[in-house]
């Protein structure tokens, strides 16, 4: 028999640079997932990614109903990008999404955070982007441990056994 | 697959540890099995084990937002009880299967 040597995920970094429903999603499952299976967990957000952590814009993220190829009608037709662009169709699209991961147990973003920090994973802001969009510290969510630079973010990132992950 | 005496009785489980009938699990066997974890069972593991075991009962997914909403601990309060991987350990020692939820 031979021993196969196993080098367990200690630690992940999570960048999140883009502020659509589904992209942001996919960082907070990942971050949380990390988080309940015991691994060290930073997410670093940045760009437009910073929506997901903003108070003002936080439980009113989108996803995008004009050229998502892989958005479909409940009945699997394609989604007609014209139909994407009249008013109101992308927010009831977001708020049908919405309801549907209610239905699963699927926490809110907010939520989300808050289950991602009380495991003991930490949330950063960029320091570049925060300055772009003209953010404060305030004006993001209570579960955001601080705003850094990359580097910063970088320096948070060694040790053996750690991944970065850009969703 | 492995057997193991918890409380004098002798049980099947997995390969990762967990018990392949949940109806031979008790509380004697609860506190073996979270000793071999690091963790002295206590009145509140007991009141989450409880709670667990009646959610599989009902065939309910178990997750940790459901924990955190059941009134018996908040998240943060779950992960100090079981301590690194909160939803495995608890159910673990709660008799039950691995749990295949993702949040």
């Amino acid at each position: 028999m031979t021993e196969k040597e196993e080098y367990p995920l200690k630690k992940v970094c999570i960048i999140c640079a883009k502020g659509n429903l589904e992209d942001v999603y996919a960082a907070c499952v990942m971050a949380n997932g990390a988080v309940m299976e015991g691994i060290e967990t930073k997410v670093f957000f940045t760009f437009f990614g910073l929506d997901a952590i903003t108070k003002k814009q936080m439980n009113h993220l989108h996803t995008a109903t004009v050229g998502n190829p892989a958005m479909r009608m409940p009945n699997g037709w394609a989604f007609p990008s014209v139909l994407g662009m009249l008013p109101g169709v992308e927010a009831g699209v977001s708020s049908i999404m919405k309801k549907q991961m209610e239905a699963l147990d699927i926490p809110t973003i907010p939520e989300f955070l808050e289950m991602i920090t009380a495991g003991g994973g930490e949330l950063y802001a960029c320091k570049l982007a925060t300055d772009m969009f003209k953010l404060k510290k305030e004006d993001l969510s209570d579960e955001v441990k601080d705003i850094i630079t990359v580097g910063e973010f970088y320096g948070l990132c060694g040790g053996q056994g750690t991944q970065i992950i850009f969703t | 697959m492995a057997q193991k005496t918890y409380a004098g009785v002798t049980v099947e489980l997995t390969d990762e540890g967990y018990l392949v009938d949940k109806n031979q699990w008790n509380k004697e066997m609860a506190v073996e099995i979270a000793q071999e974890n690091d963790i002295t069972l206590t009145a509140k593991h007991f009141a989450v084990i409880e709670f667990l075991r009646d959610k599989v009962e009902k065939g309910e997914t178990l997750t940790i937002r459901a924990i955190g909403k059941s009134g018996i601990v908040d998240i943060k309060g779950f992960y100090e009880l079981f301590p690194g991987a909160p939803l495995k350990v608890a159910t673990k020692i709660s008799g039950l299967s691995k749990p295949v939820s993702c949040v």
